[in-house]
């Protein structure tokens, strides 16, 4: 029953990804104008990002830009990359937490180059060329609500620590898991492939998560959700600044960052070839690149600005490398491969 | 008008030695710098295509080897390491493309196929532009068993080549500066090299041109090898030279014996016969012939005083001669010739001494004929003023007479040589008086002036540079 459930849902949105490409137009899941009615020109911009976080740098890009206005399209990272891709949607500025989609944009040549300031403003490992640069980095990480478990439970400082802890407490945890769906998030497909790259320590958490029913979400804002409301005991794979803005001490749960390794992904953001006026998308991008647009994102998201000095200090934070590599598992052939290992493994008997 | 611009080109001369070098070390270092820059930029981009085809060959042949047949197709996992690698070398964009029995399968259906057939073992190189760029492509073919049936596995992997070129450019362009620093440096050398090469001629030239223009002993100059035949050549030719003078100069020596000698003795006959006539008709006869024979006397006085003015111009002997002392002996011997015709010679002299450097005998003989023309164009019972003065740095000497003019002529015509004045009359001369004096002042580098002077008569003025 319980794999047929997992199957069933898989297959759902195996389809809705197989005709997500075919569609006429892409799926948004939000959309907001900022900005005053009366401004002579409208960016457009594309993003992975919820409205709530992007708010702050819009209000403070307009106060600065008060001729212009903003209009902000929130999708999926699978459809920001088709709204590109096949339907050629006219975005002058489009940012993305999945770092390989936006190096598949980039790599097939739907970004325009950026200007020598911007590219020289970012380190080698925080850009591609000069179409594609971070302008956030954050760690993906493991949520657990403590005041579910019995008193007095050490916290899992590793994945084979969170193993342990999943194969103690059972009946706790049954039910009560929750991580993306590669299958339709682009970013959570990211996520497995680089943990996959990292440690072989995934498919036996895999493994173990299957056989607890693991629930499959499209996004890191439901997960959170189903955390608070106590649907969720653990959540798996979370984007750390969704974290750290949604939750409250009152919440009772903890954000880990697992000791073995914590995948630390770079918002990156391009300006697509569509685009009808790059020269905003640029001054856009420059303004979140700036040291007042990082100092509003750290604040709104709470993790710290782009930097090198960060993974100096926790070497344990393993940075995403922005870089063709990304645009192996994108194969189909691989990617087929490596969800129905994912699944197999999901699917334990 | 293309003819005369033909023939000024042909007349100009042709370039000079250390011109003709240095252009050609130039250019010689022009050409060395641009074989630099295009040896480097090939060798550099020959160089690190192959190194990226071995690359970019086996990553494709080792995509090609990870394929596995699975029941119902083939399974295909891409390491992004080998991504990772080939995009590493300036940032490449990668594209790659599976084929399964003629079908793709995955990647991007869409890269261009080979144009040869590709094998397992080898990868096919090629080049094809694909949607905004331009790719290198790497293909390879297998064969895999498919539900027992083998099938055709065709692997392409590309990638873009602007990193590379972008190294290669950057090497080329630094063979190129330093072919303009090469070729800046020969600039400076060059003309270094024509110098150090032509100083031997130079200083040749200058060992030659200082010796005196009566110095025709031969030319021993240590001169490089190349130049020795030259050396040999000039100084052959300094020995023709010394024996034409020497022979030159015996000749004038042996004509003024030969003619003077008999003139002299056939006027005293003559003057003897004159004396001792008694009739009338031959005393007539001989006087016509005493006049005749002082005639021919002059003209051959003259002419020799001509070829040795010629013969001595070009010796350029370098005596002091005293201008006063000289003048005044000069009036002095024409004394009794001015007595006859009851002529006066006023002479004014300086109280300095005013030295000229030259050849003694010319100048004796341009003033003796200056003198001698005074008094044979000027009207009985008439004075000559003779004049020396200090001018600058010239001592100037003039002759003035009362006499008949120029008729109208200027020097440059009365000193052609035979030619005389319109208005000579019955006076004889030669037409080689103003010839010897107008030689005589450019052997010595002074000047010669010949006017009417505004109450008749002539004034003939000499300048001549004082010695320091």
């Amino acid at each position: 029953m319980r794999n047929t459930l997992v199957s069933t849902f898989g297959l759902i949105l195996a389809l809705s990804w197989a005709l997500s490409g075919t569609a006429l137009a892409f799926e948004i899941e939000d959309e907001r104008r900022f900005g005053a009615p009366n401004a002579t020109r409208e960016i457009a911009i594309l993003s992975t990002t919820d409205i709530a976080l992007f708010s702050p740098l819009a209000e403070a890009f307009l106060a600065r830009n008060p001729t212009l206005s903003l209009r902000y399209v929130q999708a999926t990272s699978q459809q920001v990359h088709a709204a590109i891709d096949t339907e050629r949607a006219a975005f002058d500025l489009v940012t993305s937490s999945a770092m390989d989609l936006q190096m598949k944009l980039a790599n097939d040549g739907f970004s325009l180059p950026l200007p020598a300031d911007v590219i020289n403003a970012s380190p080698d490992w925080a850009r591609w060329r000069d179409r594609l640069v971070a302008i956030a980095q954050e760690p993906v990480v493991l949520l657990l609500a403590t005041r579910a478990l019995p008193e007095g439970t050490p916290l899992p400082r590793s994945r084979r620590d969170l193993i342990a802890l999943l194969r103690d407490n059972a009946p706790i945890f049954e039910g009560r898991i929750g991580t993306y769906n590669p299958v339709i998030s682009g970013a959570g497909f990211l996520f497995l492939t680089q943990d996959a790259r990292m440690s072989d320590s995934i498919w036996r958490l895999a493994e173990v998560m299957g056989r607890l029913n693991t629930r499959l979400f499209c996004c890191s804002g439901d997960m959170i959700a189903g955390l608070r409301n106590g649907d969720l005991v653990m959540a798996y794979n979370v984007l750390g600044s969704y974290a750290v803005a949604r939750l409250t001490p009152e919440d009772g749960v903890q954000v880990i960052l697992p000791e073995d390794f914590t995948i630390t992904l770079q918002r990156t953001a391009l300006v697509p070839s569509t685009s009808t006026q790059p020269d905003l998308g640029i001054a856009l991008l420059r303004f979140l690149m700036s040291p007042e647009g990082q100092a509003i994102q750290a604040q709104a998201t709470g993790q710290p600005p782009l930097d090198a000095e960060t993974f100096r200090t926790q070497p344990h934070l393993r940075p995403i490398r922005l870089d063709p590599g990304l645009l192996a598992h994108l194969d189909t052939m691989t990617r087929t491969r490596f969800l129905a290992e994912w699944t197999a493994a999901l699917d334990q008997p | 008008m293309s003819r005369r611009m033909n023939r000024n080109m042909n007349q100009r001369r042709p370039a000079s030695l250390r011109r003709r070098l240095v252009v050609q070390l130039i250019a010689l270092s022009a050409v060395l710098a641009l074989i630099l820059y295009v040896a480097v930029r090939l060798g550099a981009e020959r160089a690190s295509e192959a190194t990226l085809d071995g690359i970019l060959g086996a990553a494709t042949i080792a995509i090609a080897e990870e394929l596995r047949s699975v029941e119902g197709g083939a399974e295909l996992e891409l390491s992004p390491g080998t991504f990772s690698m080939l995009a590493a070398m300036g940032e490449e964009r990668i594209f790659h493309r599976l084929d399964l029995g003629g079908h793709a399968v995955t990647g991007y259906a869409d890269l261009p196929l080979p144009t040869a057939t590709p094998t397992a073992l080898t990868a096919v190189f090629y080049n094809a532009p694909y949607r905004d760029a331009e790719l290198r492509l790497a293909a390879v073919g297998r064969s895999l068993m498919i539900d027992n049936r083998p099938t055709p596995v065709l692997v392409i992997v590309a990638q873009t080549r602007e990193g590379q070129r972008a190294i290669a450019q950057q090497l080329a362009n630094r063979a190129a500066a330093l072919g303009l620093a090469v070729f800046l440096i020969a600039v400076p050398l060059s003309l270094l090299a024509a110098g150090t090469l032509l100083r031997p001629i130079a200083r040749l030239a200058e060992a030659v041109s200082r010796r005196g223009g009566h110095d025709l002993r031969p030319v021993h100059h240590r001169a490089p090898a190349e130049l020795q035949p030259l050396v040999e050549q000039l100084n052959a030719f300094i020995a023709r030279l010394r024996t034409t003078l020497t022979q030159t100069e015996t000749f004038i020596a042996e004509a003024a014996h030969h003619i003077r000698t008999p003139l002299a003795t056939l006027r005293s006959e003559a003057e003897i016969a004159l004396r001792q006539a008694q009739d009338e008709p031959t005393r007539v006869q001989l006087r016509s012939m005493i006049r005749a024979t002082e005639e021919s006397a002059r003209s051959a006085n003259q002419l020799l005083d001509h070829a040795t003015v010629l013969f001595r111009a070009e010796q350029q002997a370098q005596d002091k001669v005293d201008l006063g002392v000289m003048t005044a002996a000069l009036v002095d011997r024409f004394g009794p010739t001015a007595d006859l015709k009851d002529m006066q010679l006023a002479l004014s002299l300086p109280s300095e001494r005013l030295e000229t450097k030259g050849d003694a005998v010319l100048i004796e003989a341009a003033l003796r004929n200056l003198l001698d023309n005074a008094l044979k164009y000027s009207p009985a019972d008439s004075t000559v003023d003779i004049s020396l003065i200090r001018d600058g740095i010239n001592a100037r000497l003039s002759v003035q007479d009362q006499g008949r003019g120029l008729g109208g002529e200027t020097l440059a015509d009365l000193s052609q040589r035979f030619r005389r004045g319109v208005n000579v009359g019955q006076v004889v001369g030669s037409g080689l008086g103003l010839t010897i004096v107008a030689e005589t002042m450019a052997a010595v580098q002074g000047r010669f002036e010949l006017t009417d002077r505004e109450d008749g008569g002539t004034c003939a003025t000499l300048w001549f540079p004082l010695s320091v």
